[in-house]
């Protein structure tokens, strides 16, 4: 059995044998992104020959750890030492030279080459300055038959299922003779069966002495590969262990609890006969299946999930921005089209999940972002009624931002003033139905609890609220009720004393102590 | 823009911007009065009246298609076709005029225009072509249809000078051809700053996937700025065959590049969302004035392309540049 302490780094030299000898350290790495910390002193282990698994919440930092260690991105502080030696790696290729290798989420394969080409990308074996052909054949049976992968060499990589192109990328990193793999959420788009094969793979990693790194929010597939574990929180460690001292109830405990707690506005339950203005049955759009939910006048509803659990696909789906849908939708009884300007025209409001991409101009001045999906309202005859406009974009700020700014660019704001445009724009529609992703995405404690008061008046107000958020906390701190996303299906609803964070992440990580919906 | 009298916007940090803006808005501006100057003075013909007159009337075509391509690449899009749109509807104009009347040609030039560009729209936003190769096909496929209409000669109606009033009819010194490109240049200004189909157009441009989300029907508006593109190089079209009362299939093979120049030598954005019919004016006018110094000089005119080749170069440059700092 590994040792039992959890602190960084061998006290005793005789970790050079076995199973004890420390590959590669992290000592008190800190990594921001703007303003938000995404690490923060995290100082792990990770032994030799082991499977060692990274878990957290959505932003607990766990890929962010990966990823620096992988090279991906440098360590704003702290140190990466490996084997005994410091390193630093500035890009993925300088990892790979001292054989650190990422198999990431999203796979990095040239679709139209075979694998065998695909393997050897950049490294082949030449002889004159051509592609030494029986060669590369050769190197490639010795690395299939080393690793024990069923892969054909002439195959076409774009042809081949997902759990085949993650062996092709894990294959390319032995091919650089990798010994320490990270696998970033491997499983997350793989079938059951291609789950089993790859549980396969990473035990025949570690039979061949390689190191793998695997991050993962699947607790049962962590409970069942890995060696040791380190739960992360907010940006930090929580704890390091061997597996066989964790559960699943224990990892989720581990994950849960934030120290530092925002202070949010006061609930204001709407009343129990307020009607239902959004009512939606059987909806199936890409990545929803078959949701039903109502929502009422005056409520906010959480909608909760992991990363790719379906939950802005639904909300697009209601908005009338996905590109096929089937099932019912009524806003205040009537159907609705699934068309944005026919669902603005009904009186639903999106603010998408990305401003950036999805939501604002960003050279065009603020006045024309706020009125944009108003324009109708403001022309007479297809011109732009200025006065109008600008007094009622002026209004539209009032109400989120103290800003009189109209005519500076939209993109010359900070992102809390960016997300409140969007707010001024949603509102100038007078909307009966908001549907909020990731409101308060990348920006400032103040700017976050700026919008909070928005939501929390806006609903007070009779608006009916759909709030997807990452933030399990932000969740409980602002719903009424909470509905659950995982794998496209709605899974859970909760509300009352059921509404706890426990219950919420049970549900999205489908671990068992939850009575799914 | 009106003037903003909310004391916000008056403060050091805005007042500072403005100015910056103001500067950046007279961008193409400065060229165009440097250039003006210089030619003043070491050529003394340019500054006749019948010299800029004389400018202005040439340009009149050019300015009408640049005027409808910059809400084109405001859009997000490009439209490469104008040159061969401009010759077979100046061929068809004129051999309508020539064999029905004068008024029917001009509107067969039109309506040329106004099909090639709705069939470009719609190749672009439906079939989910590139504009860039949509309508470099186009252009091939339209000047064939010309060189098929007019049997690849050149079309003459020298008879026919009641046609010709359209484009060369003398109105206090400049041509008809001109006015109308004034007249042009105002609606398109004005369609594109003060209504609702010019925000869309902005939008469209600057992130289409928000303007989507937003309710804008962006695929309406891309095709309506190819719409109004081919419409306004058939205008240009029928201008020149009416005022020389001859039109060829190739006689437009300059245009596009002449255009494209113009607009974004303006500071109108090939990547979109940005420009405006007053800077298009502007980088027409220069581009006009560097070809008008070179003839005055006698200077010869293959160095006239190699200098305008590499002033579109920096314009496209200076853009990409100035946009990093974003």
């Amino acid at each position: 059995m590994a040792g039992l302490t959890s602190a960084p780094f061998a006290t005793d030299d005789s970790a050079m044998q076995g199973d004890a000898a420390v590959h590669l350290e992290t000592r008190g790495l800190g990594k921001s992104f703007g303003a938000t910390r995404a690490l923060d002193d995290v100082s792990v282990a990770i032994r030799q020959g082991t499977v060692h698994a990274f878990v957290g919440e959505n932003g607990a930092g766990k890929s962010t750890l990966g990823k620096i260690i992988a090279g991906v991105f440098p360590q704003d502080q702290g140190d990466l030492v490996m084997r005994g030696t410091t390193v630093s790696f500035g890009s993925p290729r300088e990892a790979l030279v001292r054989g650190i290798a990422l198999v990431a989420q999203e796979v990095a394969l040239v679709p139209r080459l075979t694998v065998a080409e695909n393997v050897f990308l950049g490294a082949e074996p030449r002889r004159a300055g051509f592609i030494d052909r029986g060669s590369l054949r050769e190197r490639f049976d010795r690395l299939v038959a080393d690793a024990g992968f069923d892969l054909r060499a002439g195959a076409v990589v774009g042809h081949l299922p997902l759990a085949k192109q993650q062996q092709v990328e894990i294959l390319r990193a032995l091919a650089r003779e990798a010994d320490l793999i990270v696998l970033d959420e491997p499983s997350t788009s793989l079938s059951a069966k291609e789950v089993e094969s790859l549980h396969d793979v990473v035990r025949g990693l570690r039979t061949r002495g390689r190191t793998v790194i695997l991050v993962s929010h699947f607790l049962n597939e962590v409970l069942e590969l890995s060696d040791e574990v380190t739960v992360l929180r907010d940006g930090r460690v929580v704890r390091s262990n061997p597996i066989s001292g964790e559960t699943e109830n224990s990892l989720v405990t581990g994950m849960l609890g934030r120290p530092i707690s925002r202070a949010y506005p006061e609930k204001q339950p709407p009343a129990t006969d307020a009607p239902i203005v959004l009512a939606i049955e059987g909806l199936s759009a890409p990545g929803v299946q078959d949701a039903t939910l109502t929502l009422r006048a005056g409520e906010i509803v959480g909608l909760a999930g992991l990363i790719g659990a379906g939950r802005s696909e639904l909300a697009h789906a209601i908005y009338g921005a996905a590109p096929a849908r089937t099932g019912g939708i009524q806003v205040a009884g009537n159907a609705l089209p699934g068309r944005p300007a026919a669902s603005i025209e009904a009186g639903v409001a999106l603010i998408p999940e990305s401003r950036k991409d999805d939501g604002l101009i960003l050279r065009r001045p603020i006045r024309e972002n706020v009125s944009l999906t108003s324009l109708k309202r403001f022309q007479r005859m297809g011109f732009v009624r200025r006065g109008a406009e600008r007094s009622e974009v002026r209004d539209a700020l009032a109400r989120v931002t103290g800003s009189a700014l109209l005519e500076a660019p939209a993109g010359s704001l900070s992102g809390g003033n960016q997300q409140k445009l969007l707010f001024a724009r949603a509102l100038l529609i007078r909307p009966e139905v908001l549907l909020a992703d990731e409101p308060t995405r990348g920006i400032d404690v103040g700017a976050k609890r700026d919008i909070y008061e928005v939501l929390v008046r806006l609903a007070a107000d009779g608006m009916a609220i759909l709030l997807i958020s990452n933030e399990v906390e932000e969740i409980l701190g602002l719903a009424h009720r909470v509905l659950v996303m995982r794998a496209g299906r709605l899974v859970a609803e909760l509300s009352g004393p059921d509404m706890t964070e426990e219950a919420i992440v049970n549900a999205a990580f489908g671990t068992t102590s939850t009575s799914a919906a | 823009m009106t003037a903003e009298t909310a004391p916000a916007e008056t403060s050091a940090p805005a007042l500072t911007q403005r100015v910056g803006r103001a500067v950046g808005r007279a961008g193409i501006l400065i060229p165009v009065v440097i250039v003006f100057v210089i030619l003043s003075v070491i050529s003394p013909p340019f500054l006749r009246f019948g010299n800029l007159t004389n400018i202005l009337d040439q340009q009149a075509g050019i300015i009408i298609v640049a005027c409808a391509g910059t809400f084109v690449l405001i859009a997000g899009g490009i439209d490469l076709s104008i040159g061969a749109i401009y010759g077979l509807s100046g061929a068809v104009a004129l051999q309508t005029a020539s064999s029905v009347s004068p008024v029917a040609g001009v509107f067969a030039g039109l309506a040329v225009g106004l099909a090639v560009g709705l069939a470009n729209g719609v190749i672009v936003t439906q079939f989910r072509i590139n504009p860039l190769i949509g309508t470099l096909a186009m252009t091939f496929v339209v000047s064939g249809i010309a060189a098929i209409v007019t049997k690849g000669n050149l079309v003459v109606a020298l008879d026919h000078l009641d046609f010709q009033s359209f484009a060369a009819t003398d109105i206090l010194g400049l041509d008809s051809a001109a006015w109308i490109m004034i007249v042009v240049a105002v609606l398109a200004a004005i369609l594109l700053s003060r209504t609702t189909f010019g925000r869309y157009v902005y939008a469209t441009g600057g992130n289409i996937q928000a303007a989507r989300l937003g309710g804008v029907r962006v695929n309406a508006v891309r095709v309506a700025t190819f719409a109004l593109s081919g419409t306004a190089a058939a205008l240009a079209g029928t201008l020149d065959a009416s005022r020389v009362l001859s039109a060829q299939a190739s006689s437009g093979q300059f245009l596009t590049f002449t255009v494209l120049t113009g607009i974004i030598v303006g500071g109108t954005s090939i990547l979109g969302g940005e420009g405006t019919i007053g800077r298009t004016v502007l980088g027409c006018l220069f581009v006009a004035l560097i070809a008008n110094g070179f003839n005055l000089l006698g200077l010869d005119p293959f160095y006239q392309q190699v200098t305008l080749g590499v002033i579109l170069l920096l314009a496209v440059g200076v853009d990409a540049w100035s946009r990093r700092f974003e």
